[in-house]
């Protein structure tokens, strides 16, 4: 297959980091969801994609195999989650998350019975599903975009668009160091990617494919370039320059296609879509063979002998696959992710999730803590290795100070977070951290102020229904106390004779109504069946009968002691 | 022709009305935390003082100078100006609530505002005629916005600085108040161009 | 002399029809200042304050019969705010009307409610669902707190459970500059 001469694009800013990358290549993908090497504790949190946190919808105690679902997604924004292998629910409870807080969440814990045993999986015909269909499907085989975001995937694969969308760009750029994950997983199971990227396509109805791989992946290109050959399709592998953060979504669509996608638009919005490769083979897994999502490719590096990749059950403890790198003595912290974005953990039994694509081991030799903070010299490097476009030196400025307005105008949330001006910084500012602590500060502000506009609008509502009611009711007054006068004047005029007649009618009436309507209680509660005895053994209802009977006999004998009429 | 552009560049950097003849300083200092108020103060002045300078001047020249009532002109231009500045006040709140929000307490506070009185009675001092009295109250007002301006965009950067603790709020402003003030001297030999 | 009197008289007169004319003409209705300080306070609407919910305190502070620090939800950022839009000086939560407290939700003990209703009526928010004779139960998300519903409950089932952190609603902290003493540089 021919490949047409293209041109491609650039983005400004990034940086040229070490990329220690070929350690963890040398071997080939460990396999540690194999049914021997499977631990024998999962603990699998609910909360594991962007969104609602999903309700576990299995019991403790419940035997579940592998593959079958124990959270259903909590509404459109939510993604369900999986038992990764076969065993029994042994705990629902709060575990420690793989989250910088160290906080704690609701995991479903599953104690493992070394079977292995697969639900019943049955391919899934996107063809002849709706739009609608296709999206609950992904959505409850758990596919989550795994490049890092886990943004839930069936909200970008809308097949409901008019007309497909343009270009369908597949991210195997990978560009933080030490990360090799994509670039395992390009080696070894390119064709299974490639009929995903089919699927997608058939999907959104895209009219070009473009698959992305930076050019330090020569044996990926090659690989996924036979794939791409082998299937037929009229796919395109486009070797991308190394440079960080090419990997990025909006980054790597510039690159490709030219297009900036601007503040506050979606890539969605220009008729480009963009998925990693990762989450492309999960779309063939759930379409192709009918299984969800239940295990990832992750990377161990760092301060380990023998760096490498796994693919790794989803609530495998990370300690398990660490032990199997012979990680070095002087190890201090773990890290989740790459040097550049990764957050630390805070502890090695937190499990893996479907955002885990590295697990980096930090010691003082290899990442030394970093030098003390300097005043910002407003020196402009960080602007010019911003590949957001952003301005670092005013963004860090506002944000330290804490003036959140100023820092949302100069669009503090179009920041990737992708550490390339604290990277650059000559003071050795942490940058991004003043970003993460603003970010997450206008959020909680935002949270409260959208609350307090809801209670007062709450407030104000019951205000005006209490204020109408009271109106209601003194109209009713007013129109029953004027219909009695009218009657009574009625009275007065009319039957002079026998006055009080309406005024005692309506008494007798009541009293009626009130005689008629105990009368009717009293006939219901003896022919009325209880709903509870209509499906009893024979056994029961004997003994019900029996004790009626004896209910009976002493009413019967309390009779001479009671008033007349009860 | 030239004689009018020297007169509103003069009053505009020269001797603008707040660096150099140091008037309307309360405003100056008031309203100048946020660039949106100090824009909308600007605009404002710059409404009042053109309006006061020319009514001032008929006022002088047609009621006061005919009658020797010379010795009424200070009170009765604050009459004048008071009144402007309340018709001006009705308008806003009418017309556009928000900068009448964003003004606040400043916009009674022209009434006082020193460089409103001191302008027209400059006027007075340097016999203007009347084109010339209206372009010199708009120049001293567009000087007045631009010192407030530069002001108000200096003070929203000192907000983020680590300013001594001492030194915060006021009397940092008051010191960069100092500092464009030495500036601003940098224009003086710009009129011997004369 | 007389002429001076005549010449400012007839100005008054002439500027003041002229802004009487005005104020009728361009008259507004409304405070904004009230809407300003509502959008400070924290619409629990739990009267702590002395008065039957925000809106009503906001209108009190704004008339100036009620001072800044009677709300204890709003805590000392909101007073410190409060001070700032009304060019007030700041002045600590005032303790007659209660102390500051972590954000809370009430919770009904559902085996002992008896399904009075009481607590629904004193609800300043609808916040609680539920029928006479029927199970009540409380919408955890629009509680805002307040505290209302506890009194007039005839069994005691309502508890205040405090909101702690938790993965989503962690936030990120403030960077610190960790000093080390000098001998550990090396």
């Amino acid at each position: 297959m021919t490949t047409p001469l293209r041109s491609l694009f650039d983005f400004n800013g990034g940086v040229k980091p070490d990329y220690h990358k070929d350690a963890s290549t040398r071997l080939s993908i460990g396999v540690l969801s194999a049914p021997t090497e499977v631990p024998t504790e999962l603990v699998i949190p609910l909360h594991q994609s962007i969104g609602g946190t999903p309700r576990p919808i299995v019991a403790v105690g419940e035997q579940v195999k592998k593959g079958q679902r124990i959270g259903d997604a909590d509404g459109d924004v939510s993604s369900a989650v999986h038992a990764s292998t076969s065993g029994t629910v042994s705990a629902i409870e709060m575990r420690r998350m793989p989250h910088p807080s160290g906080l704690s969440s609701l995991c479903v814990v599953l104690e493992t019975d070394g079977r292995d045993e697969w639900i019943a999986c049955q391919a899934f015909d996107h063809k002849l599903a709706t739009p609608q269909e296709i999206r609950d499907y992904l959505r409850d085989c758990g596919v989550v975009g795994l490049g890092g975001a886990v943004f839930p995937t069936h909200l970008k694969l809308n097949a409901d668009r008019q007309g497909g969308i343009e270009t369908l760009i597949i991210n195997g750029a990978e560009c933080e160091p030490y990360i090799t994950c994509d670039d395992m997983l390009m080696r070894e199971r390119a064709n299974d990617i490639v009929r995903g990227v089919v699927l997608m396509r058939e999907i959104l109805g895209a009219k070009q494919v473009r698959i992305g791989i930076e050019d330090n992946k020569p044996e990926a290109i090659a690989a996924m370039q036979v794939a791409v050959g082998d299937c037929g399709d009229d796919l395109q592998v486009v070797v991308v320059p190394t440079r960080y953060p090419a990997g990025g979504a909006k980054q790597l669509i510039r690159v490709i296609t030219g297009i900036e996608v601007p503040h506050g638009k979606r890539s969605i919005d220009y008729d480009v879509q963009c998925f990693n490769v990762a989450t492309a083979l999960a779309i063939y897994e759930a379409i192709g063979l009918g299984r969800p999502l239940i295990s990832r490719i992750v990377t161990v590096a760092g301060n380990v002998d023998a760096p490498r990749n796994f693919d790794v059950l989803i609530g495998t403890p990370i300690k398990k696959i660490i032990a199997a790198c012979s990680p070095l003595p002087d190890t201090n912290r773990l890290i989740m992710g790459g040097p550049m974005m990764g957050v630390e953990m805070p502890g090695d039994e937190v499990p893996v999730v479907k955002a885990t694509n590295c697990i980096l081991l930090g010691s003082n030799k290899i990442f030394p803590p970093p030098a003390p903070e300097m005043p910002c010299i407003r020196c402009g490097e960080c602007a010019l290795a911003c590949p957001a476009d952003l301005q670092p030196l005013e963004l860090y400025w506002f944000s330290r100070a804490k003036i959140f307005g100023k820092a949302q105008e100069y669009h503090l949330f179009d920041c990737i977070e992708c550490g390339c001006c604290s990277y650059v910084c000559p003071s050795n500012i942490p940058l991004v951290d003043y970003y993460r602590f603003a970010k997450s500060e206008i959020w909680a502000r935002e949270k409260e102020k959208s609350l307090a506009d809801e209670a007062r609008d709450r407030f104000e509502f019951r205000q005006f229904r209490d204020v109408r009611d009271e109106q209601e009711k003194s109209a009713r007054l007013a129109a029953r106390a004027a219909a009695a006068a009218a009657a009574k004047q009625l009275a007065t005029t009319d039957t002079v004779a026998i006055p009080n007649t309406e005024a005692s009618t309506e008494a007798n009436e009541k009293a009626a109504l009130i005689a008629a309507a105990i009368a009717r209680a009293r006939e219901q509660q003896v022919t009325a069946t209880p709903q509870n005895m209509q499906q009893l053994s024979a056994e029961q209802l004997a003994e019900i009968s029996a004790i009626e009977a004896r209910r009976a006999e002493i009413r019967e004998q309390a009779k001479p002691h009671l008033p007349p009429d009860a | 022709m030239t004689g009018y552009f020297f007169v509103v560049l003069g009053a505009v950097l020269v001797n603008n009305v707040v660096f150099v003849r140091i008037l309307g300083l309360c405003p100056f200092m008031g309203v100048s935390k946020k660039l949106e108020t100090a824009l909308g103060m600007g605009a404002a002045t710059t409404f009042v003082l053109t309006m006061a300078c020319g009514s001032s001047f008929v006022i002088d020249r047609w009621l006061l100078q005919p009658n020797g009532l010379e010795y009424l002109r200070t009170l009765s231009f604050i009459v004048t100006i008071a009144a402007i500045v309340q018709l001006t006040e009705l308008v806003i709140q009418k017309v556009s609530p928000l900068l009448h929000q964003v003004l606040g307490i400043y916009l009674p506070l022209i009434t006082t505002n020193c460089a409103v009185l001191g302008v027209p009675l400059l006027n007075v001092t340097l016999k203007y005629n009347f084109v010339e009295s209206l372009l010199f109250g708009f120049g001293s007002a567009v000087g007045f916005s631009l010192a407030l301006i530069l002001f108000a965009a200096l003070r929203e950067r000192l907000e983020g600085a680590d300013v001594p603790v001492h030194f915060r709020g006021t009397a940092i402003a008051m010191i960069t108040a100092g500092l464009i003030s030495l500036a601003f001297m940098g224009f003086a030999g710009l009129d011997k161009y004369k | 002399m007389f002429e001076a009197i005549l010449v400012m008289s007839v100005g008054a007169i002439v500027l003041g029809a002229a802004l009487g004319y005005a104020a009728v003409k361009f008259r507004v209705e409304g405070d904004p200042l009230v809407e300003k300080i509502d959008a400070i306070l924290p619409q629990t609407q739990c009267g702590q304050c002395s008065f039957p919910g925000c809106k009503p305190y906001a209108q009190a502070i704004a008339r100036g019969e009620a001072e800044i620090n009677q709300c204890p939800p709003g805590g000392e950022d909101g007073i410190r705010k409060l001070a700032d839009l009304l060019g007030r000086e700041f002045k600590p939560l005032s303790a007659e009307h209660g102390i500051e407290k972590p954000k809370a939700v009430a919770v009904i003990d559902e085996q002992t409610c008896i399904g009075c209703t009481l607590c629904i009526q004193a609800c300043p928010v609808d916040a609680i669902v539920g029928a006479a004779k029927q199970m009540h139960t409380i919408i955890a998300e629009q509680c805002t707190g307040c505290e209302l519903c506890l009194p007039p409950c005839p069994v005691d089932c309502i508890t205040m459970e405090t909101l702690h952190e938790t993965v989503e609603t962690w936030k990120w902290k403030y960077p610190v500059v960790t000093l080390h003493p000098a001998a550990n540089l090396q």
